[in-house]
């Protein structure tokens, strides 16, 4: 369970968090979603003990992450946005240190390296240095890394970033398998689809501040089921429907140029904020 | 409390040992160079306290590359933390300041120890083998953990490598020179003798030297050196919380 309130943070004069809480129970995944800059890398930072908050407090089962920082610590995987893996050494070696660095017994490394790089299928993959692999290995490495000393909540910053669409699918598979398995879940994105796939609530984030917090279907729902993309003086618009039908004639009232398609996310967040999140 | 040290330090030993092949050429051409230039030409027929120039030189390299060698720790935490970013999975760990540091520092050492040995074999090509005694080995180690430490500590305080390289050219470069690595400091002014006798490695040269040429060991040398390492070791700790943004 991850417990947060009044979350404050600021880099010089720039607020990047103000007054954020949220609160995410065992085995859920939350989706936090926002544009760059919006503040989702520093929540993810101060979860995980790598940034100081200014003001606020962050419990993760329970504990707090400034009086018992390495209880915390040890509740948690982290999957960061930019790859820190040593990529002078081998995959084996990684996953070593990884489980050195949780204390772990050298036969319990030995057999969760095995039964990960299995169920991500590269398993040959053990003594072959990092910087050979390609990006969507090394995302996986990454991946099964943070799983190694089987956290009870995993952290996701952008996790599917510089994927090709098919391993991204592929990963979104197994985060569900993982989240199946009870662990709780924290997924930061600006993939529209990614978190209307995998996530059972959803927290738009804008400049800091948390604007919306429901499941994907609620926050979609209350700006309507259709949307009509239109052209209006060389400006992309978009109207909303409760109806296919009511889509239909807001259409045929224009005299050309619109699209009728499902509402995503991306609108519930755009009607909100007025802005987009890719 | 220092859970997991060892979990740095083998990070630190498998990255020196992929790097060994390339390491050990690199400890042995400064050390080759000072031997051939100062010992054999330029000090060929000096005398210094009853020993040749070359045996002189001899543990004042050593000393030197104990301070240079284990202040290289420094570039590969800066590497790992700049561009790497391997100081965050550090930090996500569940593992304390104090192992974090104990990893590096010991990583420093051991790299110190092994490029002291590389002039230990360089010494004995060019007929140097002096007493390598324990407490030969003590004041090596001690003066290794002062520049170690301070490295971590540096470290963590830097906010690029340039700056780090700012350090090394302004405190590291000029103590190599000054610290009695390669002159005796009783050929200086008194006033000369005060200043460099603030440095670590001078002290550090002092004992080491002492030990190997079986002289009485002077026990306020190692005892500046215990005092220093453990203040500069404090200085890493405290240093840590510093590298969270």
């Amino acid at each position: 369970m991850i417990e947060i309130c009044d979350l404050a943070k600021r880099f010089g004069a720039r607020p990047a968090l103000e007054g954020v809480s949220f609160r995410v129970g065992g085995g859920e995944i939350y989706a936090y979603l926002g544009p760059n800059g919006a503040g989702k890398t520093t929540t993810i930072r101060i979860l995980t003990g790598l940034t100081r908050r200014d003001a606020g407090s962050v419990r993760l089962n329970g504990h707090d992450i400034e009086r018992e920082p390495l209880q915390c610590k040890a509740q948690f995987g982290l999957v960061p946005q930019h790859t820190n893996l040593d990529a002078e050494l081998t995959v084996e070696e990684n996953l070593v240190i990884h489980g050195r660095l949780h204390h772990m017994a050298p036969a319990d490394i030995r057999r969760r390296t095995d039964e990960l790089l299995d169920y991500l299928e590269m398993g040959d993959r053990l003594r072959t240095v990092v910087k050979g692999l390609s990006g969507g290995l090394k995302r996986r490495l990454l991946i099964a890394r943070a799983l190694l000393h089987g956290p009870k909540i995993l952290f996701l910053d952008e996790p599917s970033v510089g994927l090709d669409p098919a391993i991204r699918r592929s990963l979104w598979g197994f985060i569900k398998r993982i989240k199946n398995d009870g662990t709780t879940i924290f997924l930061t994105t600006h993939y529209i689809e990614e978190a209307e796939f995998l996530a059972e609530r959803v927290a738009f984030l804008d400049h800091g501040r948390i604007v919306a917090e429901e499941t994907p279907a609620n926050l979609m729902a209350a700006i309507g089921d259709w949307a009509v993309d239109y052209l209006d003086e060389s400006r992309l618009q978009t109207a909303y429907f409760r109806s296919r039908t009511e889509a239909g004639d807001y259409v045929l009232k224009r005299a050309s140029g619109c699209t009728v398609r499902r509402v995503n996310l991306e609108d519930a967040f755009l009607s909100m904020t007025g802005r987009k999140i890719a | 409390m220092i859970r997991g040290w060892t979990a740095v330090y083998l990070r630190e030993l498998f990255i020196l040992r992929r790097r060994l092949t390339k390491l050990v050429p690199s400890w042995s051409v400064s050390p080759l160079l000072y031997l051939i230039a100062f010992g054999c030409a330029v000090g060929k027929h000096m005398d210094v306290g009853g020993h040749s120039y070359l045996e002189f030189l001899l543990p004042g390299l050593v000393a030197m590359s104990s301070m240079t060698q284990a202040f290289a720790i420094a570039s590969e935490i800066n590497i790992a933390r700049f561009y790497w970013h391997i100081f965050d999975e550090f930090q996500a760990a569940p593992i304390s300041h104090l192992a974090y540091v104990m990893g590096e520092v010991a990583a420093g050492m051991t790299r110190a120890l092994l490029a002291g040995l590389v002039i230990l074999i360089l010494g004995a090509c060019f007929g140097v083998v002096l007493s390598y005694t324990p407490l030969f080995w003590l004041a090596f180690l001690l003066n290794s953990l002062i520049f170690a430490s301070l490295a971590v500590g540096c470290a963590m305080h830097v906010k690029s490598h340039a700056d780090q390289a700012l350090v090394t050219n302004f405190v590291i470069t000029p103590m190599a020179f000054l610290g009695g690595t390669f002159f005796p400091l009783a050929r200086l002014p008194l006033w000369g003798q005060k200043i460099l006798g603030l440095l670590p490695l001078t002290h550090a040269s002092h004992a080491i030297r002492a030990a190997a040429f079986a002289e009485p060991p002077s026990p306020p040398d190692y005892l500046v050196l215990a005092g220093v390492g453990t203040a500069c070791f404090l200085f890493a700790f405290l240093s840590v919380d510093r590298a969270k943004s």
